[in-house]
């Protein structure tokens, strides 16, 4: 069993860079110790943490008590606050759970006494002049409104990167492109892990792995749960769109989930969906006619004036369900083996308090040693909207005129900033990940105008 | 010199916003007459719009009198500007406007605000993408539109596939042919929702002569198949019926959409057929002062053209600067009903003579042979032709001039129908 190249020591291995995972690798990574985190794919947020809604929730609709209830509380706070200082774009915007049937106009006071459970006490009803004066291009037949005040709009790709920049300024190996193939334990306790680039030998074991969370459980000895991927289609409206909706427009909730949603999104589109649909593929991530038929017969209700905009993007996410109502958080003391499994819609909101209370367990088994360093938060490019990007900003183009040379021209992009993003610690190796980064290439004309300089820079890039 | 870190201000005469066929038409006439200052501001690193990327010839036949390739035909057009003593500024965009005739620009040289006596807007037209076509499916690479596959074999080289379907059969899908054998991809089929092909007869039997390329008709490309690279489009036959062809690339093609942005936020009245802004026959916008030449008004005409029609504008503004104080009078709008998908101009203005104004221009839905255009104001019939064209769909047929002799300023809109 000892043939091949030595493997890689480490003391904690984390597969499965998400935004959970990457949360992780900065939260575990500011301990002297050293960390793997590990991916199939080859760049950080690839998977399910690249579809989302992008909505930093408040958590006012959970169910009170249970670990996500308190993970999203928590996760808030600590996001809000760490995208303030790294650069990450958030915008306050707010929700409004309209009620669209009378029996939801009266579920809307058991909501806000739900919010209140869940600690979170800013929630007011809105009646039907007010709700038609905020959002006036709203469908008729509306009969009131929850207003959630802090619900806000984030930036999912940012999040991820900032945390994945941050663990790897504090030393975190970061192996990307990298399958877990499987998972032997160690005779002297710990791990094994065969992968596609080698083997990897760990004292401990965070199972981060999203849709593929069940499997790594299993290859770890255990069958906690099963992970159905819930398949939700979205589509994204062209920025001109934007002026027609100010607020997250949620349907109140249902058993199914939370429903489809209209949003303005911070790159200033407004986004519909998701469906919610159990697929058996983990792959399964193409939108369907049906998905988008559905998903227009929502946005005809929700805000009509929608369907006369032009559609700039539609894909799907999917959403590592399980089993279970609750996040599965588990520590097994005895193997060195940590699972956060069961991470769902809530997860990017959540994420940095997931990794907290995961550093907290580990505390308390023992495992972790030592001072953790202090550690900055990286500086991340503003893609928001709503806040100045370079080519707007007079003095960034004088101090270089990269950044008035737009490549991208629905998104604004410079190449100033395409250069960047290519020397950034985590630089883009495909189109998705420049777009990522960066916005270009995820415009209104989809590549019409820019599509090949794109493509000649990513080649560039990664060929050297 | 350093840039300066402040935005600068400054004015020109005339400021045209777009450096295409349309744009440098009639910034090269508005420069001949000695108007001032005019201005085109060009976002790409070069000026001539679309046909820089499209190599085959036929370009320029109707305003320059021969037939010249698409990149050959856009620097005559930037010669002609330049020559005439306009200035073409390639790597400024207009990014928004900041007054009823200013616009904010952004370029490498720094910010400025560029305030105009007459602003004439030629952003042109994009082909829309796969996603605002709403096909569903996965989202593979090998999905293009001719837009991008053109300046990705003729600009970048690169490699593009093996097996292409070309979605659409009018004049810019043959184009797309013609570059997708030029980068050594067999066209496997052209697919088009209409019951025929709808470009010139010529193209058509080329296209099937030299590459062999079926025209598959009566269908729509119902989803996308390959997780990575494209492997197969899935097609649906008016009937529902539904099946797979093999391809690793697949060209969205023609379906165009103005690029309407500026003409958006700037408060312009959109015509709800074009999407463009509405211009009447000379045309001018709903603003005062504000023209709209090119594609961003008729999405598709042939550059020529485009050119010949923004030629003709260069004489109304002109006419604008003369006398800036002249009010545009209230307009008339001009609708279609169900059996046409758009017309030009969009809107009738009453000190708009017959004679001043282009022929009117139709975009019909179906093929239709000898249409009688009818046009009514307030039920009243106040225009019958009947043509010999057979009008084909999404291509423009200019009809006839002199509809609108009859035409009122207070009895509501115009309506143009085809039976």
């Amino acid at each position: 069993m000892s043939a091949g190249p030595t493997p890689t020591e480490v003391d904690v291995v984390i597969v499965g860079a998400g935004v959970v995972g990457c949360a992780l690798a900065r939260e575990l990574g500011r301990w002297p110790w050293r960390v793997a985190l590990v991916d199939a794919a080859d760049d950080v947020g690839d998977g399910t943490s690249k579809a989302n809604t992008a909505l930093l929730h408040t958590g006012f609709d959970a169910i009170p008590g249970s670990l996500e209830s308190r993970l999203v509380a928590r996760g808030y706070e600590l996001l809000r606050d760490y995208a303030s200082a790294a650069g990450i774009p958030v915008e306050p915007v707010g929700a409004l759970l309209v009620a669209w049937a009378q029996e939801q106009l009266e579920a809307l006071p058991g909501l806000a006494e739900k919010a209140a459970q869940n600690g979170y006490a800013a929630t007011r009803l809105v009646d039907v002049p007010e709700l038609y004066a905020r959002e006036p291009f709203l469908g008729p037949g509306a009969l009131g409104a929850l207003e959630v005040p802090d619900e806000s709009i984030i930036c999912p790709w940012t999040t991820t990167l900032a945390f994945a920049t941050e663990a790897l300024a504090q030393g975190v190996a970061l192996m990307l492109g990298t399958e877990l193939l499987s998972i032997e334990p160690r005779p002297d306790g710990g791990f094994l892990l065969e992968t596609s680039r080698g083997r990897v030998s760990s004292t401990y074991l965070v199972n981060a792995a999203g849709l593929r969370s069940d499997e790594v459980d299993h290859m770890a000895g255990h069958h906690g749960f099963t992970v159905t991927p819930r398949r939700g289609e979205l589509v994204v409206f062209d920025k001109l769109a934007r002026a027609k909706v100010s607020h997250i427009l949620l349907p109140v909730p249902t058993s199914r989930g939370k429903g489809v949603l209209v949003a303005p999104t911070i790159f200033g589109n407004v986004m519909l969906g998701p469906t919610a649909e159990e697929v058996g593929d983990k792959r399964a991530t193409g939108s369907t006619e049906a998905g988008l038929a559905d998903l227009r017969r929502h946005a005809a209700r929700i805000l009509p004036a929608l369907l006369e905009e032009e559609v700039t993007a539609t894909y799907a996410g999917l959403r590592a369900a399980t089993e279970h109502s609750d996040y599965q958080v588990r520590l097994h003391p005895d193997q060195g083996y940590v699972c956060v499994g069961g991470i769902r819609s809530t997860g990017l909101t959540a994420s940095m308090a997931i990794a907290e209370h995961v550093a907290t367990l580990m505390g308390d088994a023992g495992w972790l040693a030592g001072e953790h360093r202090p550690s900055e938060p990286p500086s991340m490019p503003n893609l928001g909207e709503a806040f100045p990007r370079p080519f707007e900003q007079a003095g960034r183009i004088a101090a270089d005129p990269a950044y008035g040379q737009i490549v991208c021209f629905c998104e604004r992009a410079t190449r100033g900033e395409l250069r960047d993003a290519f020397a950034s610690p985590i630089p883009p190796v495909s189109m998705e990940g420049l777009r990522r980064r960066t916005r270009a290439g995820m415009g209104r004309c989809q590549g019409f105008a820019c599509g090949a300089e794109l493509a000649a820079l990513v080649e560039d890039a990664t060929r050297s | 010199m350093t840039n300066p870190a402040v935005r600068v201000d400054r004015s020109v005469d005339v400021l045209v916003i777009g450096g295409g066929p349309g744009g440098l038409a009639i910034a090269e006439c508005l420069a001949l007459s000695g108007v001032g200052v005019v201005e085109v501001l060009e976002r790409e690193s070069e000026a001539g719009g679309i046909p820089r990327h499209s190599f085959h010839t036929g370009y320029g036949l109707r305003d320059l009198h021969r037939a010249m390739t698409g990149p050959a035909y856009a620097r005559r057009r930037v010669h002609l500007a330049t020559a005439a003593g306009a200035y073409v500024r390639t790597g400024f965009t207009a990014t928004g406007w900041a007054g009823p005739l200013t616009v904010d620009v952004t370029s490498p040289t720094g910010l400025e605000r560029v305030t105009a006596r007459a602003v004439v807007l030629a952003t042109g037209a994009r082909e829309r993408s796969r996603a605002a076509r709403w096909v569903p499916g996965d989202r593979p690479s090998g999905v293009f539109t001719t837009g991008h596959l053109q300046q990705a074999v003729y600009v970048r080289r690169q490699a593009i596939g093996r097996r292409a379907v070309v979605v659409g059969a009018e004049h810019v899908s043959y184009s797309a042919c013609v570059t997708l054998a030029h980068a050594g991809v067999e066209v496997v089929a052209m697919v088009t929702d209409q019951p025929a092909p709808q470009s010139y007869r010529a193209f058509q039997a080329g296209a099937r002569m030299r590459w062999r390329t079926p025209v598959i008709t009566d269908v729509s490309v119902s989803r996308l198949v390959g997780r990575g690279r494209l492997e197969a489009v899935e097609l649906r036959r008016s009937d529902g019926a539904t099946r797979l062809l093999a391809c690793d690339t697949v060209v969205f093609t023609g379906d165009w959409m103005p690029d309407n942005e500026l003409a958006r936020t700037g408060g312009l009245t959109i015509d709800p057929g074009t999407l463009g802004p509405s211009v009447d026959g000379l045309q001018r916008t709903s603003r005062s002062g504000i023209f709209a030449v090119g594609n961003l008004v008729h999405p598709v005409e042939t550059a020529d053209v485009v050119a010949l029609r923004a030629r003709r504008t260069a004489a109304v503004v002109l006419a604008q600067l003369n006398d800036p104080k002249a009010a545009l009078r209230p307009c008339v709008p001009v609708v279609t009903d169900g059996s046409l998908a758009r017309v030009w101009p969009n809107i009738w203005r009453p000190d708009v003579r017959s004679a001043e104004v282009g022929r009117l221009t139709v975009w019909s839905r179906a093929f239709v042979t000898r249409p009688v255009i009818v046009i009514t104001q307030a039920d009243r019939v106040i225009f019958e032709h009947g043509s010999r064209r057979r009008l084909v769909p999404n291509r423009p047929t200019a009809l006839v001039g002199g509809w609108s002799a009859k035409a009122v300023p207070d009895a509501g809109p115009i309506l143009v129908s085809v039976h």
